[in-house]
Parts: structure tokens; sequence; C-alpha cells
């Protein structure tokens, strides 16, 4: 959980250096993501990961904060093994 | 039936009136006739549009939840029996059958709205490349009329379809229920494209009379007249005058009449918006908002985030997010950080997918090569802005301009002005009209005309100015004050008299000051079209 935490907020800082995503908990629906983030974001967690996420999972509760896409990474992961 | 006459008026306060009589459990009911009504009186032909999209999306919804339920029993009866891979490989079958399901129901809907529509469009096409190789092009146009509001219906229902697809929530078992959510009058005309888990929370809800909620719904409509017959009726007489004529109106006048349209762009819709929320609110129904201050964006992007809510997150939600993540996309850009680098080729996917987004957004909005540029335009200085965005933050950082007033003010403007421009391609009828007139702005020596009295015979009089000037002076300190929170709270804090005032005020102002008279016209909403 912890290492899958660290790489997105790597892959998050790079998007939007000196933000600060770790506490914020509206990245989507406070605007600090758009929908160019999330599919760049999709793409990183497909690449680091292996989890392919679908479209019915881009909703703001799945990338609203990094412990919801924690979450949903590791759901998936579960999903896929 | 227009918003703004008076039969309209009249069925609405018989509507409201027995919406408040009747048994509460029929009122939804009475909602469901009112809004076939309402969609009967718009043209009888209509009906077997919206009966068919209806019907369809309703079997394929109903289809769908079916095969979901059988999944969900057989995997539980064999939770023992099957093995993870099984139980994968099945899953997997049964999604596929869903899928079809989905697919075809999607195809028929938007397959009608492609021929009512685009027929005529795709013919003209055809006939000049016939004409191009040496043929006649005589294929003959359709005579299909365009049903009211179908573009805005056939989404909507597109949209219910993929969220019980995707299993966002179950199927609407009663066809009733899910024919009122299709066809709910107040959104009829120019949406906003509604979303079920959204405007169903409220729209079946049983209700007692609220004098309050009646009130506030009231207030939104008359707000929503001030918008439509104050300023976007008033001043189309001098958007229709310039524009009609690209002989005699160039340079300074296509200026004038761009600023002059994207003001009557605004009024008309939001107003439409305004009176559709209102409608809704007063039988205490929530209907989305589908704007938030949009010419106060400091960019394009953020303008989109705020004009037309309803349409974009439908484009974002349904077509970009699917297409962008897509396993083709994912070839696609494997294929290209091959071969321009992975910072690049992980791009590719969103401008791609943007690009259809936008070409669709534009044919969405009519069907003519001008909407499709106009489209195809968004999307260019979007990725363009979207790759400048680092040399953007440096500058700003340099310079010290984050949160600079004078700075956001400009860029306010230049969205304004750019804003402006595009809407041109809505004004004309034709690509080389519209970049004609463009260029004309930057050729043409006649700016005289902006004060040499020349803009009064545009069928605008000195007073009908002073009434614009007013009305959109109201506009922008309304839209100002929305920063700080909703301005019907604001007012309704005022003391009684006050308040009184500023009602009765706006009240007598669409009275007074509408666009009424001898030769006035009503017009329709300019979003109908669409």
């Amino acid at each position: 959980m912890e290492e899958i935490k660290r790489k997105l907020l790597e892959i998050l800082e790079d998007m939007h250096p000196g933000s600060d995503m770790e506490s914020c908990r509206n990245l989507v629906s406070g605007g600090m993501l758009d929908s160019f983030d999330v599919v760049s974001l999709i793409a990183e967690m497909n690449d680091e990961f292996e989890v392919s996420v679908s479209a019915d999972k881009i909703v703001p509760e799945n990338f609203d904060s990094v412990d919801a896409m924690c979450r949903m990474v590791l759901e998936l992961m579960d999903e896929e093994t | 039936m227009f918003f703004t006459s008076y039969e309209f008026m009249a069925f609405l306060f018989v509507l409201l009136f027995l919406y408040y009589c009747v048994p509460k459990k029929c009122q939804w009911q009475l909602l469901l006739a009112a809004s076939y009504l309402f969609y009967f009186m718009a043209g009888a032909d209509y009906l077997i549009y919206i009966l068919l999209t209806t019907s369809s999306t309703y079997f394929a919804a109903g289809m769908i939840e079916e095969n979901r339920k059988k999944q969900d029993a057989y995997l539980s009866r064999y939770k023992a029996e099957l093995s993870r891979e099984e139980r994968k490989v099945y899953k997997e079958r049964q999604k596929r059958v869903r899928r079809r399901r989905l697919v075809a129901c999607l195809l028929l809907n938007l397959g009608v709205l492609a021929v009512v529509k685009y027929a005529n469009f795709a013919i003209s096409g055809a006939n000049d490349i016939l004409r191009m190789a040496g043929g006649e092009g005589g294929i003959s146009y359709l005579t299909l009329a365009i049903p009211l509001g179908i573009s805005f219906y056939t989404f909507q229902a597109a949209g219910y379809l993929i969220d019980v697809y995707r299993g966002v929530f179950p199927a609407e078992q009663n066809p009733f229920r899910f024919a009122l959510f299709v066809s709910f009058f107040p959104q009829l005309i120019q949406g906003p494209i509604s979303r079920f888990h959204d405007l169903s929370r409220t729209l079946y809800e049983q209700r007692r009379f609220h004098g309050k909620t009646v009130c506030l719904g009231l207030q939104r409509i008359l707000w929503g007249y001030f918008k439509k017959m104050v300023v976007a009726d008033r001043i189309l007489a001098g958007v229709s005058t310039i524009t009609s004529d690209t002989a005699a109106y160039s340079g300074a006048y296509i200026f004038a009449g761009m600023i002059f349209y994207t003001v009557e762009l605004y009024a008309d819709f939001t107003g439409g918006i305004d009176i559709t929320i209102g409608i809704a609110q007063t039988m205490g129904i929530t209907v989305q908002e589908n704007f938030i201050r949009p010419y106060f964006a400091t960019s394009l992007k953020e303008y989109w985030r705020r004009w037309h809510i309803s349409m974009c997150s439908w484009f974002r939600d349904y077509v970009f997010y699917p297409v962008s993540i897509s396993g083709w996309m994912k070839t696609i850009s494997r294929f290209f950080r091959k071969r321009i680098g992975e910072k690049m080729g992980k791009r590719i996917p969103v401008y791609l997918s943007s690009f259809l987004v936008w070409t669709a957004t534009g044919i969405w909005h009519g069907a003519s090569w001008n909407f499709v540029f106009w489209g195809i335009s968004n999307w260019a200085v979007l990725m363009v802005s979207e790759e400048l965005e680092p040399c953007y933050e440096r500058f700003q950082t340099r310079f010290a301009l984050k949160g600079n007033m004078p700075y956001k003010v400009f860029q306010v403007a230049r969205t304004f002005l750019f804003v402006c421009v595009l809407n041109l391609f809505d004004c004309y009828a034709s690509l080389a009209d519209t970049f004609g007139m463009i260029v004309s702005m930057f050729t043409a020596d006649n700016w005289h005309v902006l004060w040499d009295g020349s803009l009064l015979k545009l069928g605008l009089t000195q007073l009908d100015y002073a009434i614009l000037a007013l009305g959109v002076w109201i506009l922008f300190l309304v839209s100002y004050s929305q920063r700080s929170g909703s301005v019907r709270d604001k007012i309704a804090r005022l003391a009684y008299p006050l308040r009184f005032c500023v009602w009765y005020g706006l009240f007598l102002a669409v009275l007074l000051l509408g666009a009424y008279g001898i030769g006035y016209d009503k017009s329709q909403f300019i979003y109908n079209q669409f």
C-alpha cells in the first residue's frame, strides 16, 4: 500500500510540481486534476502497476485523493491476479 | 410552444395548479402527461421519434440488467465449483452479451439522430464529390423535419443506457417513469442533458405545496425571462442585420456583430436554462446547473468547464474517457512511444481522443462544415495551450503575475474575445464567408462606424442601446456577485421592502423593457436548433 502510494505521489508531483497532492481530498471534484490528467494518470497506472482501469472506474470517488487511487489500484491488482 | 409565449405561461400555471391538487402519488404521472402534451403541441409527428428512443432504451437497459442478474445468480450458485479463471471467462462472455445489446441500441438511436439531422449534410457532400468527379451530383435531399430536442433527449437516453451497462445504477423497471425521464418537458427544448441518478432523485418524489419553493422557482424563471426578452431578443435585430449581408457589413461591423452575438448567445442560452431550472424548481425538482459564470473564465479550457457543463461532461464521460483508455488507443500510444519518445507518445491518446470529442461536439451543434471547423479550432487552441502550460507557468512566476488583478482582467478579456471570434462560425452559412469576415476585421478601414452613428442603422435605436447597456450591466453585476454565493440568497436576506423592490423591479423590467410591440416576432431559443 505504502509503495503504491509513494509511486502515485511521484506521478502526481511530476504532473503538477509544487502542489500538495497528498492531503488534498478533492483532486478531481475540486478541479486540481482535469480530464487530461486523469487519462495520463491511468496510462501511468497501467505502466507502473499493470492494471487496466475501465471507464466505469473513472468517477471522482476513485480519483479525488491519493488514498482513493491506492484503494482502486489494489482492488484492480486483486481482480487481475 | 415557445417558453416566452402566452400559451406556455398558461400551460405552466394550469400544470402547477393541477400538480399540487392531484393526489401526490399521481404527480409524476401528471408530469408525464404534460410533457407528452407539450411535445405533441410542438409537432405530432415528432412523437414517434421520442417513443422509439424511449422504448428501445428501456428494453435494452432491461435486457442488460437481466443479463447482469443472471450472471450474478450463476456465479453465486456455482461459487464453490468454479475456479477463479472460469469465473473470469464467464464474466467476460456475459459482458460481451451486454455490450452487444448496448451497441445495438446506441446504433439505433444515434442512427435515427444521424439520419434526421445529418443526412442532408452527407448528401450535400456526396453531391459535391460527384460534381468534382464530373457527374451531375443530383442526389435528392430528404425532407425530414428535425424533431424538437432530439439531440438532447437522445444523448440523455444514451447516457442512461451506458450507465446501466457500467452498473452505475440498476435499470428503471417502470416504463412510464423512464418515459418521464426522457421527455421531462422543461429540458426538452435546450437541455441540460441530465443524468438519471441526478434527476431521478427528485423527479418522482411526492410533494406538498410549499410557497417558498414555488416562489424560488418563479424568481429563477423571471430572471431567465429578463435575460431572454430584455437582452437576447432585443440585440437579435443588430446581429441579424450584420450577419445577413456579408457584402454590406464587414470590418468593424463584424467586430460589433461578434460582440453582440456573444452577448445574445449568453443571454439566450443561460436565460433558457434559468427558465428550465426555475420551472422544475416550482415543482420541487432539481435540474443541474449548466453554467458557472462562463465569461469570467481566464482560459479557453476554463471556459469549457463553465459553459454548457452537461454537454461537456457527457462527452467527457461517454466519449473521451472510453476512447482515450481503450485497447486500440493503448496500441497507438505504444507505437508512438517507440518512435517519438515516452513523454510525447503518452500524450497521443489525449490528443486523438480530444480531437474526436471536439469534432463530435462541433457536429452535435449542427450539420455544417462551420461547426466542424469550430470544434477543431477549439481542439487546436486547447492542445496548444496544454503544451504551452509550462511556459505560461514560468512566465507568470518570473513576472509575479499569479494573483495579479490587471493580468487576470487581461486573461478574461482575451478569453472572451477568443470565444467571440469562434462564435462567428455559428453566424455564417459557409466557411468562406466566416473567414472572409474574420479577415475583414484586420483589413477593412471602417472603425469609425463604431462611433459615427452607423450602429444606429442596424435595426437598433438609441433606446435599444440604452436598454441593452442597462441589461448587460445587470448581467455583469449579478455574475460578478455570484463569486461569493447565490444572488437570490443575498436578496432574500434584504429587508422586505428592498426585496420587494428588486423582484417587482425585475418583473416591471421584463414587462416594460422586453422586446415586444408591433413587428416583434418572439424568437425560439438559439440552442433549440441544436
